[in-house]
């Protein structure tokens, strides 16, 4: 059982009670215990502030946001690192963003191109040798069907004109270019990038084909979906069950995406929006310009896809509807034999949750349905907007936390004893040390997907094997006193 | 209509402030719709308007604030004299930090805000002396300021400042839309001005818009804190600042400058007896080796 909301209100104290009083004054708005009946999360916790310094916040940049996880997923584009060749070098490869197709020919993401920025361009500006890089970028993969420019730091600080570059060289080698203002100084985490990413495919892509003749022709179950990065094959496990139930999926944004497929979307019925946080963006601009509706979705676990895919049908007419039963229908027996499977091995486990800005709600609902709790969640980089949306989801008196400390969730871990820990990279090695299974919960693990009735059978699968792993009994932090013979018998 | 976006350039204490914001009361004296977006960290561009010290800047509140994110388009916009909208970008004390960020930043947050509302006639972006960096570039950008006003008086370095400016602008006439609009020549009381500034205009390609006498009535409003405009709205330099104002409604004269070399810069100024012709043989002469070879 989660903690009751006093319990939860004490720990918190506790806490801030280690923190200077001004950090604790500031974090104490960041942290509450859930209250299920509440609909605003406004006067309840503080969310989207600058991270105070010293507390060794987990949070990204603004770079990181749009080429980590909004352009980087898409396939037909290169993506210029733009400044010094750190930031380059250290986002290469990205998520685990899967794409099909062949490297160099018709898939782009996965080269890594930098401008390399010596003193001399922040001296004389960079805009000569931007210039010179796409000339050569398309020289060397002219299939390639754009060019991205995501901004570093400097680029932002010069003032370089990087818009002028891009609409000189979009003119020249006939190719979408796009500039990114995500200059990673810019607003208070990754959260920014996402929605300076949004922008730059309002301005720069999707208005592409406004007022042309349509390249395709429409049905009524034209959708989009929005949002859904494909992480280790996120949105192909998504995708195939829009189809299933009779929908045409027109575009996947950005996982395994391409530019045609966005110019395309405007053109859709309805938006399916799934990472709410990074693409509500684009989906209001959709609706506001194109009044094209769309609808939050959860794909984790049976009981949410289920949710989900009559949600998504009751949009349409009964085609759609009485396809979406039968397939739930179908798909049922087999989730029910994985949760007979896992659930028995998982029952009453109980897990804390820190991720980005979806997951620590959206996947509340697959832990259910094996059986387990999440006790304690919390995001990175939500907004007010995320927190209204995930008290409803967490039990009475879990913990949430916005932006936690590194000294948070190893209080709160010590504190709360979860049996699994799912968060990202950073944390991870703390909680290994301290003997508790633990989940990257932002690209799986290196496993996947974990969308949709595919992705379930994963999910349960490794939250079972990090969970019951018999090595957890063999850990034990080197400060800890040695494991004594009769223990080491017992185990 | 459109909102005309106007920027205002030239070097350092030609009295680019003090000009913009007269002609801005000028032009809300005609009944125009105005808003100042002052672009230097010394956040002098709105005082005559407001009758402050200095507004508070979009950057120094977003500092206070965590964010620029923070802020809201009230916290930063203040209205003064004629029902002029005022806006400072702010930044660092000078020697430390980044002012062109400031600009950068101060201009974003403003677009997205929705600061440039239709009813407005006309923006103003009165920029630090020079374009040093691509932050004080921005107001010139493409969807920017369209046309730009130099302030030049007949002294040598003001005019070679204006012609640098002139150099940056055909950088990004080429590639947007930006236009020089003309001169304004703020007087200094140097030989044959007008007739110099209005020479100097004729080789860049554009005009002297207006020629704006020098008098003490400026200095006098100044330290109250307003404009001639609204100090002594019946004087002749008040007739002046309504005249470049009309001057620059009814401009219909936007060019791509011709910057001029500098022999040909130099060639008009010693035209006009500003400078003398080059002698090569006192070039690296000490006093004492002068007199030594004049005795020689």
């Amino acid at each position: 059982m989660a903690m009751n909301r006093e319990e939860s209100d004490k720990l918190i104290q506790e806490v801030l009670a280690v923190y200077p009083e001004e950090t604790g004054k500031q974090r104490a708005k960041h942290l509450m215990a859930n209250d299920p009946e509440l609909e605003k999360s406004n006067k309840c916790i503080v969310a989207n502030k600058k991270a105070l310094p010293g507390v060794m916040t987990q949070r990204g940049c603004a770079y990181a946001g749009s080429k980590g996880v909004v352009w980087g997923p898409v396939k037909d584009t290169v993506n210029i690192s733009h400044g010094p060749i750190g930031c380059g070098q250290f986002s290469r490869a990205g998520r685990r963003n899967y794409v099909t197709g062949f490297s160099g020919i018709n898939i782009f993401g996965d080269m890594n191109f930098s401008s390399d920025f010596q003193e001399k361009d922040v001296v004389f500006g960079g805009d000569k040798k931007l210039d010179t890089l796409i000339s050569e970028i398309d020289g060397l993969f002219p299939l390639a069907k754009g060019i991205s420019i995501q901004s570093e730091c400097p680029i932002g600080l010069i003032g370089d004109d990087i818009e002028a570059v891009a609409k000189k060289k979009a003119k020249e080698i006939g190719k979408t270019v796009v500039p990114v203002r995500c200059e990673g100084f810019r607003g208070v985490s990754q959260s920014l990038g996402h929605h300076v990413a949004n922008d730059s495919l309002r301005d720069w892509v999707i208005s592409k084909r406004d007022g042309k003749e349509p390249t395709f022709e429409s049905t009524p179950y034209d959708v989009a979906i929005t949002g859904d990065y494909n992480i280790g094959g996120d949105a192909w496990a998504s995708r195939v069950l829009m189809e299933e139930i009779g929908l045409r999926v027109v575009a996947q944004w950005s996982g395994d995406g391409s530019l045609p497929e966005f110019e395309s979307t405007p053109r859709v019925k309805l938006n399916l929006l799934h990472c709410y946080r990074s693409m509500n963006y684009i989906s209001r601009h959709m609706e506001e310009k194109y009044g094209i509706p769309w609808l939050e979705y959860n794909f984790f676990g049976p009981t949410k896809i289920v949710e989900s895919l009559r949600k998504i049908a009751a949009r349409f007419d009964s085609t759609i509807q009485e396809n979406a039963e039968r397939v739930i229908a179908k798909y049922q027996p087999t989730m029910d034999a994985i949760i007979a499977k896992y659930r028995p091995r998982l029952e009453g486990k109980r897990v804390m949750l820190f991720v980005g800005g979806l997951r620590p709600r959206h996947i509340v609902g697959a832990y259910e349905d094996l059986g387990m709790e999440v006790i304690g969640a919390g995001y990175e980089f939500a907004h007010n907007d995320d927190y209204d949306r995930t008290f409803k989801e967490l039990q009475d008196g879990a913990l949430i936390y916005d932006d936690a400390t590194s000294f948070e969730l190893e209080a709160f871990a010590e504190r709360l004893k979860p049996d699994l820990i799912g968060s990202g990279i950073k944390e991870k090695y703390v909680f290994h040390k301290m003997g508790i299974p633990f989940r990257q919960m932002h690209s799986w693990d290196y496993s996947g997907p974990y969308h949709g009735y595919d992705g379930f059978a994963i999910f349960a699968r490794d939250m079972d094997m990090t969970v019951n792993n018999p090595c957890w009994k063999n850990v034990r932090a080197p400060w800890k006193p040695a494991v004594s013979e009769d223990e080491a018998a017992a185990a | 209509m459109a909102i005309r976006q106007c920027a205002i350039y030239g070097k350092g204490g030609i009295g680019k402030s003090t000009t913009t914001q007269n002609l801005v009361a000028g032009l809300a004296s005609l009944g125009k719709q105005i808003m100042i977006v002052g672009c230097d960290p010394k956040a002098d561009a709105t005082r005559l308007i407001l009758h402050t010290k200095t507004q508070e800047t979009v950057m120094h509140l977003a500092a206070d604030a965590g964010s620029v994110e923070d802020l809201e388009l009230e916290d930063v916009l203040r209205t003064g004299f004629g029902n002029v909208r005022c806006v400072e970008s702010g930044g660092p004390e000078p020697g430390v930090g980044c002012a062109g960020r400031g600009v950068i930043t101060a201009i974003n947050f403003l677009e997205e805000e929705g600061a440039y509302e239709d009813e407005l006639d006309f923006v103003f972006y009165d920029v630090l002396g020079d374009v040093v960096c691509g932050g004080f570039a921005m107001p010139i950008r493409e969807n920017k300021a369209q046309e730009i006003y130099i302030v030049v008086s007949g002294e040598m370095m003001a005019m070679y400042a204006a012609n640098n400016i002139c150099k940056g602008i055909v950088k990004y006439a080429t590639s947007g839309s930006v236009r020089l609009a003309g001169l304004i020549c703020n007087s200094r009381k140097t030989d044959r001005e007008a007739e110099l500034i209005s020479a100097l205009a004729a080789k860049l390609g554009t005009q002297m818009i207006h020629f704006v006498p020098r008098d003490n009535v400026v200095q006098r409003a100044e330290i109250r804190r307003m404009t001639v405009i609204e100090y002594d709205p019946k004087c002749n330099q008040a007739d002046e600042y309504r005249a470049l104002a009309q001057k620059i409604v009814d401009n219909k004269m936007l060019v791509v400058p011709k910057p001029l070399t500098m022999d040909e810069l130099e060639e008009l100024m010693m035209e006009f007896g500003l400078m003398d012709e080059d002698d090569e043989t006192i070039v690296g002469q000490t006093a004492a080796q002068e007199s030594a070879g004049a005795t020689a």
